[in-house]
């Protein structure tokens, strides 16, 4: 499967082409990616590279394409012009002899099965148990044994500080618990990639901190997180870059601290000064 | 499983000793430990309801003139609905009756899921169609679509199975294939399919788009999302119409008896149309109905409760469950008080 490098259709990349699975090219890559909804226009070009085990936070007013662009990234959404590449290979699409064929509908949900997403409103099942729900993809997706699955699913509600919520329902856990069971969820299908979309935007502030935490421990951990959001010290923090968007199109991307700290553009400027 | 970490301490746990703590144990937290004498209760002189009264006074009236006559009146032959209440022909009857909504309804739900992801989908020929069905089904009277079916040999003399206007394999007579129960379980089931796609239609769309989105980013694919997330959330919507149906279905398939078909009602009229006790067999008939209806109530409610799971923190416990716990704890040291309010200032 592999080209020769600069083949169209392959992400491009500074330093040489990127091959699938390729551990030196981008894990994920766009170029003048646009995304509309029918005469809504919502994403105007975006060009973007996420290296392999990098964080990057994204922040912008609402309305800007922020969460549209990770719902292209495992494809809920389909793109209507450029390309975006996930691991080196065409989201949603295989691309044969300068043509493209979309993928059928099984090797899309092949290829979302290996990225994580974790939502604002959680959207845990609210008829499973949290174990349950942690389960549920890695059997029914996998086909993995229903005891090495909670084992693993055991494990990971450790790692979220939820071992002894393994039976309550969602709706007898605070909102912070949910969403690192939502998390612990996400990560059972050991994704090469997790996409964090407003994660603490629907919880009280005393619970984001917990969250965060997980989020930290996660990024620690050398997995490569894109993270809408709109936690300002989390992106400082835990970020490697920063990306700042309006009306669908990447405004200012860089080192979070330089953003933060001396914003270059003059939207990033009244944006950042209404929300610091 | 370790209770985490501040969990309250319990206050009026079932077996906290000395009543409400006036002095207060070492265990118990500082909240507990200082209620001092318990709040003088309010005692005030209730509104009165002469209206109530009044309205109370017409009902008992009313049921005991109910009462007398089902007592006094000798024409409702109460010997002879005990007579026939249990009889072979009446409980046959029953059966087929019971058979009749079983098998019915089971058509009707399966159709019924069919026809309602059809109506979803984004096929507009397959959207079309369940359109189509449903608008035909529900547009005209079940009666006659009763004895439509039960009349289809005058349409199709002859029914074969074999490849679409191609060679038959196999041909059969109408009448043999369709005989009354057929065309009242046909008729029945395919009119119930119209009604339940639009319950389960409901059901699907009341289920929050952010759960297939969940499921979808997970790699589930459309008919397992559909298997695992969306129809036992739908489920919570769908049950309690479906109950409604099902008991409707129930007396619905007396009208089974137009066409020959000795289910309850139709075995009562054979009953007295020879004997002409009208009024006391089609009392056996009503009673059974009411059994039934009230088995279908039960059952309903314990489905519903299933598919609860998780809707709420706690499931209040079933009336069952209520009558166990008041025979058990009876004898057992009373509950802590409730949740105290904060006393006031004392004067």
């Amino acid at each position: 499967m592999s080209g020769p490098p600069g083949t169209p259709g392959r992400p491009p990349a500074a330093d040489g082409a990127a091959v699938p699975g390729d551990p030196g090219g981008p894990m994920v890559a766009t170029e003048g990616l646009h995304k509309s909804f029918g005469r809504l226009h919502v994403l105007r070009g975006i060009d973007l590279t996420v290296a392999r085990q990098e964080v990057m936070c994204v922040i912008g007013p609402s309305g800007s394409g922020k969460s549209t662009l990770l719902r292209c990234i495992n494809h809920l959404e389909q793109i209507n012009a450029g390309r975006l590449w996930v691991d080196g290979e065409l989201v949603g699409y295989r691309q044969q002899g300068g043509k493209l064929y979309e993928l059928r509908d099984k090797e899309i949900c092949a290829k979302r099965a290996e990225i994580g997403m974790v939502f604002q409103q959680f959207n845990l099942f609210p008829h499973m148990t949290a174990l349950e729900n942690v389960i549920e993809a890695p059997v029914r997706v996998r086909g993995q044994g229903r005891p090495k699955a909670t084992e693993q699913a055991r494990e990971l509600l450790y790692r979220v500080g939820l071992q002894d919520k393994a039976d309550a329902y969602p709706k007898q856990l605070s909102g912070g618990q949910q969403q690192r069971v939502a998390i612990a969820r996400a990560l059972a299908m050991q994704p090469k990639l997790m996409l964090f979309d407003e994660p603490t935007s629907a919880l009280d502030p005393e619970l984001v901190g917990d969250v965060l935490a997980v989020m930290r421990d996660l990024a620690a951990s050398g997995m490569t997180m894109i993270v809408v959001t709109h936690e300002m010290g989390f992106a400082r923090e835990a970020g490697d870059s920063l990306v700042f968007m309006d009306e669908g199109v990447i405004v200012e991307a860089g080192r979070p601290r330089e953003i933060l700290v001396s914003p270059q553009h003059e939207r990033t400027r009244s944006f950042l000064a209404k929300v610091l | 499983m370790s209770s985490g970490p501040g969990a309250p301490g319990s206050p009026g746990a079932p077996g906290a000793p000395g009543g409400p703590g006036i002095s207060g144990g070492p265990g118990a937290g500082p909240a507990t430990a200082e209620q001092g004498p318990p709040p003088e209760e309010i005692r005030a002189i209730p509104v009165r309801h002469p209206g109530r009264w009044v309205a109370a006074a017409v009902v008992l009236v009313l049921a005991a003139m109910l009462v007398h006559t089902l007592v006094a009146n000798p024409r409702f032959e109460w010997g002879v609905i005990g007579n026939y209440f249990l009889s072979s022909r009446v409980l046959e009857g029953l059966g087929i009756t019971l058979l009749l909504t079983v098998v019915a309804m089971f058509i009707g739900i399966v159709l019924g899921v069919l026809l309602a992801v059809m109506r979803l989908s984004s096929n507009p020929l397959l959207s079309g169609a369940s359109w189509a069905y449903i608008w035909l089904f529900r547009g005209t009277p079940v009666l006659v679509q009763l004895l439509f079916w039960f009349n289809l040999a005058a349409l199709y003399p002859r029914i074969s199975v074999g490849v679409p206007f191609g060679p038959s394999f196999a041909e059969f007579n109408a009448n043999d294939l369709i005989s009354g129960i057929g065309a009242a379980i046909l008729g029945l089931g395919l009119n119930e399919g119209a009604y339940m796609s639009e319950i389960v239609r409901a059901g699907i769309l009341s289920v929050d788009h952010g759960q297939s989105e969940a499921a979808q980013a997970l790699g589930m694919r459309r008919a397992l999302t559909m298997r695992r997330i969306i129809l036992p959330q739908a489920m919570r919507v769908i049950i309690p119409p479906t109950g409604n149906e099902t008991i409707s279905m129930l007396k619905t398939s007396s009208l089974a008896s137009v066409i020959t078909v000795t289910e309850l009602l139709y075995a009562v009229q054979l009953i007295y149309s020879v004997n002409f006790q009208t009024i006391p067999l089609l009392i056996v008939a009503s009673l059974w109905y009411l059994i039934v209806t009230s088995l279908l109530t039960i059952g309903q409610y314990y489905i519903e409760r299933h598919y609860a799971r998780g809707s709420a923190r706690q499931l209040p416990p079933t009336p069952w469950q209520r009558v166990r716990r008041l025979l058990f704890t009876v004898h057992a040291a009373p509950p802590g008080p409730p949740a105290q309010l904060p006393a006031g200032p004392s004067r």
